[in-house]
């Protein structure tokens, strides 16, 4: 059946925390109550701490190694806010000349400049250079094989 | 006095494919019909070669291989997640949304001052743009009839810049009405539009000029509306709207908060089916349904979950049977427990003319008996609900049989919403 091939835009809800607390207590036993009682019912989600405007966050894949130093390698998931006003010293993603780059945003001089984390890449100017930004970098996650 | 803007996204699928694959930007663009039939969705580029919508895909494939052109199939869940992402920030930034198509949008504009309420239009023709990558155009006015107008206009003369705001009563607004042909009034079909020239109504001016009484009698009160909104007077709901051709959309709040899956799937079965028998009554089909369920926005303390999911028809139906078995999988997938919903709906994307399913030669096939009997039973059903109340024959667990096998040779990524086809982003 055709409809099985499309699955939800929204696989997940919205980063909530758990409905139900975490039961930390030691409910019903008498003597020392748990230290962690009033601490109850939180969870660590990692949309809530890097999606802060899931309307504008999409995910990217990374190919080739020209941002290595930055710490950016071949096949990291790259996390994209638009909503981010891009300054000098955040990793963008940029159009440039038709292709989806990413690249670091620096002012060298009084002038602007896309550069790579690899000495092998020259700076390359952002006046004259037909580019756009696409968003702002605001995480990269990158997975061990395990 | 309230005010109504609209947001209309600048050719929206292209649009979607273009945040993704920026070297589409400037490109003569079209997209495709399921089984990448005819076109179904055109860039300005590719509508300035004088390609119409409904192009089947066989005719121009020549200007692809010239590499003139280029074609995409139809992507909906992309569509589909897109538009919902433009709906959230409209909804960030303003007291209340109503999605009137994919990719059109009303939204309340409620208390702003003369010179703040230019500004906040400017905003969200800045961050709709900046959040998700769609461009769209902001019309604002008193009423929808105006604020579809505006929109047009913001979309049209460049000198806008894609933000138009409307008073009804004054002079810029009297020469936009004046310029503005009756056919690209808000519900003026084109019978209407022939009929109402005879007796010598030929703009959108004259007809809000006109006597409404007098519309009322020769016309319908529809058109009688639709003259009083032109003038600034507020009467029309949109759900009590006749829909024009291209979508259509029904939906309602739930009248209470509910949670109740079966609840939902009683609504949205209704909606699906209400929706079907008026693609059948304007004689159309539809390529997709999409489903949406909303929690209430101004809850703070509930969570909040508006999601909504496109799901594409194997081929172009109005078989209420079809397109409830679609909108019942999509509102599977989307419904999460844990959340009490206000509203749902259900909306028919990418309609056609019934009559010219035979131009998409290249869409399934449907045995002409398999159709026929299909027909007789929608209009079995079409009459005894008219004859004897509305919902006297409802549908129980439809299920349309055969498995198919979809076309989709120009098939994009789901760039948004699967792990697996996400945009490559280049370090190199």
């Amino acid at each position: 059946m055709p409809h099985d091939t499309i699955l939800s835009a929204h696989p997940a809800p919205p980063s909530l925390a758990l409905p139900y607390p975490l039961a930390l207590g030691r409910a019903g036993l008498a003597g020392f109550p748990s230290p962690a009682q009033d601490y109850e019912g939180r969870t660590l989600d990692l949309n809530e701490r890097l999606v802060k405007r899931p309307s504008a966050t999409f995910y990217m894949n990374v190919t080739g190694d020209s941002m290595m130093r930055l710490g950016i390698h071949e096949g990291d998931l790259l996390l994209v806010d638009r909503s981010i006003e891009p300054r000098p010293g955040h990793i963008l993603v940029a159009m440039v000349d038709g292709e989806i780059t990413v690249k670091r945003y620096e002012r060298l001089g009084n002038q602007p400049y896309l550069c790579s984390g690899n000495t092998r890449y020259a700076p390359i100017p952002l006046e004259d250079l037909d580019c756009q930004v696409w968003g702002v970098v605001r995480a990269v996650i990158h997975e061990y094989p395990v | 006095m309230s005010l109504i803007g609209l947001v209309d996204c600048n050719s929206f699928y292209v649009s979607c494919e273009r945040v993704f694959q920026p070297r589409l930007d400037g490109q003569a663009v079209g997209v495709l019909s399921n089984n990448d039939g005819c076109l179904i969705a055109r860039s300005n580029e590719i509508k300035a070669l004088g390609i119409e919508m409904g192009t089947p895909a066989f005719e121009i494939q020549h200007l692809v291989r010239q590499g003139r052109i280029h074609l995409l199939s139809s992507n909906y869940e992309l569509y589909g997640d897109m538009s919902a992402r433009v709906q959230d920030v409209l909804e960030e930034y303003s007291a209340g949304v109503e999605p009137y198509s994919i990719d059109e949008m009303f939204v309340r504009f409620d208390g702003f001052a003369n010179d703040q309420l230019l500004e906040h239009a400017r905003q969200l023709h800045r961050k709709v743009r900046q959040y998700t990558g769609i461009p769209v155009c902001v019309g604002v006015a008193p009423t929808r009839t105006l604020a579809k107008l505006a929109n047009r206009a913001a979309k049209k003369i460049p000198a806008y810049r894609g933000v138009c705001a409307i008073r009804p009563d004054n002079r810029e607004t009297q020469a936009l009405l004046k310029k503005t042909e009756l056919s690209d009034v808000w519900g003026v079909g084109r019978r209407l539009v022939g009929r109402l020239s005879l007796i010598g109504i030929k703009s959108a001016w004259d007809l809000a000029q006109a006597d409404p009484k007098r519309i009322r009698r020769q016309f319908s009160v529809t058109l009688e509306r639709t003259a009083l909104e032109l003038r600034g007077i507020p009467c029309i709901e949109l759900n009590d709207f006749h829909e024009p051709r291209q979508r259509i959309m029904t939906s309602r709040s739930f009248g209470k908060l509910t949670n109740d899956f079966s609840e939902i799937r009683e609504a949205i079965r209704q909606h699906g089916q209400r929706g079907a028998e008026k693609l059948r009554r304007q004689n159309s089909l539809a390529r997709a349904v999409l489903v949406f369920l909303k929690t209430n926005p101004f809850r703070n303390d509930l969570p909040q979950y508006s999601p909504s999911l496109a799901v594409e028809l194997y081929r172009p139906t109005d078989d209420s049977r079809e397109i409830l078995h679609a909108a019942g999988q999509a509102l599977q997938r989307i419904y999460r427990q844990g959340y009490r919903y206000q509203k749902g709906g259900v909306m028919l994307l990418d309609l056609i003319d019934a009559n010219r399913q035979q131009l998409s030669l290249l869409d399934t096939p449907q045995s002409d008996a398999d159709r026929n009997r299909s027909q007789k039973l929608m209009s079995i059903m079409d009459e005894l609900n008219s004859r004897m109340g509305r919902g006297t024959v409802k549908l129980g667990t439809p299920s349309p049989g055969a498995a198919w096998h979809l076309r989709c040779d120009n098939l994009t990524q789901r760039y948004s919403t699967r792990w697996e086809e996400l945009p490559a982003a280049r370090a190199t």
